[in-house]
């Protein structure tokens, strides 16, 4: 009859006092109205949910926090960089991401929520026992000393120390730790981890060291994927290509017409170089020059002048105004001081110096042969003069491209035009 | 003296708590559950040596072959891994089968060997797995209360 009931512990407090009702009926007056569960009468600081099936530290510490950010960062992916990984890769990476999202989540919760290896405290026989056993070596029956915190014994040919805990009523087994958060002496405890809301022991540890590598494996997962999708972004993808977006939309160079010849010709073919040369390329400078002065308008006439001097056809209207002038001119020209660096000095006051003085040579006439066009005096004059200075102008025209004996013509052969040539002008250039 | 008490039910009606011995936990062997053989000094007018020797044995070993660290093991946890420990919450574990034996057979060594001789096994898991707790009941109905081994302070130990 005994086999087929559910042993009971016997009550001690039942046995005390006998009834003499018969034992198989429950006596009213020994048991409460409603037996309560040894949950809701647990010492430790601890809260239990589902009637006791879950159990928390009392300081749920920063376990919302650590499960809102796993929500967060999960949901942000799955919604942000799953549909398009998809288009463009695999199906795969939101199952992946999926089933380490579930492994982390589990875990997580089976770490929150299992019993770390709580050791249970003593019962009071038992609490009396150990003081019975610990008072005995001395003889002595006091019970105000308290009794001695350590208990050596020996495992695996080393000694070890078991200390007492006061709280638990019990000489802690080896490895075993009393948690002052939880109030409870937890086997082979590890720490106590506010992130997961409770501490780890000997019964969740290999739920604690799965959460660990899942989400390390997880936020590794994550962050890969977002870099993908970065890479493959539409401007990253410009940038390797050397595009532009006008150019992708229109399809310049895609073969918008069905022609697959067609490419980018801008291109270097190489990723890196078209990175290189977009990302890294020299800074082109700002070419409105906003903080530059407006011009007044006396500068306006002036400067026509000076632009249309290394003009060819302006030479038959230099013949026609006085040379001098045009002189003064020309020694104002950009062209003339920056071609002739060496000759400045020479050159400036060569031209600037009145004429008369110049006599006729006999290289005047080759010169107005060539020249074909003077018929005053006065231009001859100063060819004349010219022609002598030209002469030592011409050695430091850094632009002479032959050798030819006149230095009129080394200097007209830069010109295009030949028979618009003006000797007089020849040792400007 | 051994057949007063004929089950456990007898045992109820008609013994008294006399005191309670408590056999600790041996750790020479590491954090492998297993409790000490030594004979209490208080069951030595109770039962004989050798029957509880045999008890204390039998549960040593039940204890080691949950704890024992080998293919079965290996294999549960890791499916139960893989299966990121969902499996916990449909199948019953190694070690929760073999606590079933071993709650068994306590059942059974105190009907037939520690009952008739006014003593009770409390299984350890009641306890923590710290102490396995032997209680010694005295006859009620006999004139002699006292206890064997007992201290005068056992009754107030409640």
């Amino acid at each position: 009859m005994m086999k087929n009931r559910e042993y009971q512990q016997i009550d001690p407090q039942a046995l005390a006092t006998p009834t003499p009702t018969p034992p198989p009926r429950p006596l009213p007056e020994h048991k409460p109205k409603r037996a309560r569960r040894k949950w809701e009468v647990f010492p430790g600081k601890n809260r239990f949910y589902c009637n006791g099936r879950i159990i928390v530290a009392r300081q749920s510490g920063v376990l919302p926090l650590t499960l809102g950010l796993i929500l967060l960062t999960s949901g942000l992916f799955f919604v942000f960089d799953c549909p398009f990984l998809v288009k463009h890769l695999t199906s795969c990476i939101p199952a992946i991401g999926g089933v380490l999202f579930v492994f982390v989540v589990i875990s997580l919760f089976q770490t929150s929520f299992t019993d770390p290896g709580i050791l249970p405290r003593a019962t009071p026989e038992e609490a009396a026992d150990i003081e019975k056993q610990i008072d005995n070596p001395t003889g002595s029956s006091s019970s105000y000393r308290p009794p001695p915190r350590t208990k050596e014994v020996i495992i695996n040919q080393q000694v070890v120390k078991l200390k007492y805990c006061f709280t638990c009523k019990i000489f802690r087994p080896p490895r075993t730790s009393h948690c002052s958060l939880c109030d409870n002496c937890v086997e082979r405890f590890d720490h106590h981890c506010p992130w997961v809301g409770n501490c780890v022991g000997k019964r969740n540890y290999r739920f604690f060291y799965t959460f660990v590598v899942s989400l390390s494996f997880l936020t590794a997962f994550i962050f890969g994927c977002v870099t993908t999708h970065l890479a493959l972004s539409f401007h990253t993808y410009l940038v390797a290509a050397n595009l532009t977006t006008n150019e992708d939309i229109k399809g310049s160079w895609s073969g918008k017409s069905g022609n697959e010849d067609v490419g980018n010709p801008y291109s270097y073919n190489s990723m890196i170089k078209n990175c290189c040369s977009v990302l890294c390329g020299p800074m082109p400078p700002s070419l409105i020059d906003r903080r530059g002065f407006v011009p007044s308008d006396d500068s306006v006439q002036t400067s026509p002048v000076e632009i249309e001097l290394p003009a060819a056809k302006n030479d038959i209207n230099m013949c026609t105004h006085g040379t001098k002038g045009l002189l003064e001119t020309a020694s104002r020209s950009p062209l003339l001081t920056s071609s002739c660096p060496q000759a400045k000095p020479q050159a400036a006051p060569a031209f600037l110096e009145p004429l008369p003085e110049v006599t006729p040579s006999p290289a005047l006439e080759p010169a107005k042969t060539t020249a074909g066009r003077q018929s005053t005096n006065t231009p001859h004059k100063h060819h004349s003069h010219h022609r002598s200075k030209g002469k030592q102008a011409s050695h430091h025209t850094h632009k002479t491209s032959n050798s030819s004996p006149r230095p009129h013509h080394s200097h007209s052969s830069r010109r295009k035009d030949s028979k618009n040539r003006d000797p007089k002008f020849s040792s400007l250039r | 003296m051994a057949t007063e008490f004929h089950n456990l039910q007898e045992l109820r009606h008609s013994a008294s708590l006399a005191t309670k011995v408590f056999i600790q936990r041996d750790y020479s062997d590491s954090t492998i559950c297993k409790f000490q053989t030594k004979f209490p000094a208080e069951l030595d007018s109770r039962i004989e040596r050798s029957l509880f020797e045999v008890t204390m044995k039998t549960l040593n070993c039940y204890y080691a072959e949950a704890e024992k660290i080998g293919g079965q093991s290996y294999l549960e946890g890791c499916l139960a891994c893989a299966t990121a420990y969902i499996i916990f919450l449909c199948m019953e574990t190694r070690y929760e089968k073999i606590l079933k034996k071993i709650s068994m057979y306590i059942q059974e060594q105190n009907e037939k060997v520690y009952a008739p001789r006014g003593l009770l096994l409390t299984d350890p898991i009641e306890r923590g797995m710290r102490v396995i707790e032997i209680s010694i009941f005295e006859d009620s109905g006999s004139t002699s209360s006292s206890s064997s081994g007992s201290s005068p302070t056992s009754s107030t130990a409640q």
